[in-house]
């Protein structure tokens, strides 16, 4: 692809703290190259800031390319930005035009909040993971490859649902903020594999309590979440998650809380 | 876990709208059954509401669907009541919303109408209940008799329907609420079945074809009731 240079207007949320109501910010940027990621972009514009001795906008970015789960902007009314099954650090200039203007919020839900511009907080999926998302095995010497056998289409799917990073752009998209996409893969993973098998009533009753806890909506299966998702989960986990709940909630004979 | 969390967490919420969706799905196919005797004449000549009334009698007069309405009103109003307070409680989790809105980008419009689509269901379902079923328990309807039944009487639903449908309003409110019905299950239907748990996607493609067709079919015979009546397909 050809490369250009563009100029552009930033209309990027801007909020000190959690405490302090926030507001949009527009900046200009000038000579951005169409090679440039969407965050070496901000990196630019940041650097601009300082030399004018303004505040830099704070945002999440670690790996850059593409496998963390840290970056998270709202960009142009889509989380993770225009381009299907990709991260924003993945997402690149070529995506916009020059004059483009251009949006980015945080994500939006109140089980997120933000903690400076266009960071928020996603402990609560941290706590949903350690609510059940794993499983318990005993230390030791490591056992052969192999040994026990999984079905391939079985390990297809449970591989395809690993591949979430815990991004949180399935919440920021839903219009109940719901986190049912992500609770979901990791429940899916875990179920469809013999490792996972052991634990999985308790670890779909305690993942689905802490979900609800933390304050994330019902899902209504609008598919949003889906169509957003950088790694392209499949909706059919949230199918496997509520098979795995009846189950648990109908067969497990506990009498308190898990 | 205990019943009441099972039933009051996220998806068991969820599987409540499912359950009670899904037996209002079966209560429509009859519904819509005892409807279609409104166009018996096509195969009984010279029929004109003899088996219509003969049918909603038998329904209204019968054991098994007098119980099974309880039921559906009981199910009708769980639906409903959690239908409402799940969409409140689904909206207030983002009390920041977005300046830019996805709109179609993330998924169609009947997907996230359904509380809209809903309610324009309920609305029409009170003018609805008010129109037939209150005159036809509580009384209010002319009686009819058949030869064939000396003795018996039968509630003049036909004709009550007939009159009910000259009225353009009418006609106009009751092809709003099809249309909606529509709409609210091509969701409805294949996202119950989702609920249950459903996950296999030969199945769901099934499901969702077997949804629409039927969405369509029935909310379209629902439609042409009134449409028969007040154009005059259809007369006493």
């Amino acid at each position: 692809m050809e490369h250009y240079s563009m100029n552009l207007t930033l209309k990027i949320w801007k909020q000190k703290n959690a405490a302090t109501r926030g507001a949009f910010e527009t900046y200009q940027v000038k000579d951005i190259s169409s090679e440039m990621s969407f965050l070496e972009m901000f990196d630019v514009l940041n650097e601009q800031l300082i030399h004018e001795g303004k505040d830099p906008i704070a945002f999440d970015h670690d790996c850059r390319e593409g496998i963390c789960g840290t970056c998270s902007m709202y960009i142009n009314g889509r989380p993770h930005g225009p381009w299907q099954g990709t991260t924003t650090c993945q997402l690149h200039m070529r995506a916009f035009k020059d004059g483009d203007t251009i949006v980015v919020e945080p994500w939006r839900a109140n089980a997120f909040p933000v903690i400076k511009d266009l960071v928020v907080d996603r402990s609560a999926f941290d706590r949903i993971i350690q609510a059940g998302g794993f499983i318990s095995v005993n230390t030791g010497v490591s056992v052969d490859g192999n040994t026990i056998p999984v079905e391939k289409e079985k390990a297809d799917k449970a591989f395809a649902a690993a591949a979430c990073i815990g991004c949180g752009a399935c919440v920021a998209a839903c219009k109940n903020s719901s986190a049912m996409l992500f609770v979901s893969a990791k429940v899916a993973h875990l179920a469809l594999l013999p490792q996972g098998n052991v634990e999985r009533k308790g670890r779909v009753e305690g993942m689905v309590s802490q979900m609800d806890k933390e304050g994330f909506g019902a899902c209504t299966f609008t598919e949003a979440c889906e169509a957003v998702c950088p790694k392209e989960i499949s909706v059919t986990n949230i199918s496997r998650l509520n098979a795995e709940y009846a189950m648990a909630g109908l067969t497990t004979d506990k009498q308190h809380g898990s | 876990m205990k019943w009441s969390e099972f039933f009051t967490s996220s998806v068991g919420k969820k599987l409540v709208m499912s359950i009670t969706g899904l037996s209002l799905i079966l209560f429509l196919i009859v519904h819509v059954t005892v409807n279609a005797c409104m166009w018996a004449k096509i195969f009984v000549p010279g029929d004109n509401g003899e088996v219509f009334n003969k049918a909603a009698h038998w329904l209204g007069q019968t054991l098994v669907p007098r119980v099974l309405e309880i039921g559906l009103f009981l199910f009708f109003i769980i639906h409903i009541v959690q239908g409402y307070v799940l969409e409140v409680k689904n909206r207030s989790y983002r009390s920041t919303g977005y300046a830019v809105k996805m709109g179609a980008k993330g998924s169609k419009w009947y997907r996230k109408s359904m509380g809209l689509l809903g309610t324009l269901i309920f609305l029409f379902l009170v003018v609805h209940i008010a129109d037939f079923w209150i005159p036809s328990r509580f009384g209010g309807l002319n009686e009819v008799q058949y030869p064939d039944m000396p003795g018996r009487t039968y509630h003049e639903l036909y004709g009550k329907m007939i009159e009910v449908f000259q009225n353009k309003w009418v006609v106009i409110l009751y092809i709003v609420g099809c249309i909606s019905l529509a709409w609210h299950l091509i969701h409805g239907f294949q996202s119950a079945f989702r609920t249950l748990g459903v996950s296999n996607k030969k199945y769901l493609a099934l499901l969702n074809s077997t949804g629409i067709g039927f969405s369509i079919i029935v909310s379209l015979l629902f439609a042409m009731m009134p449409v028969s009546a007040y154009l005059g397909w259809v007369t006493l």
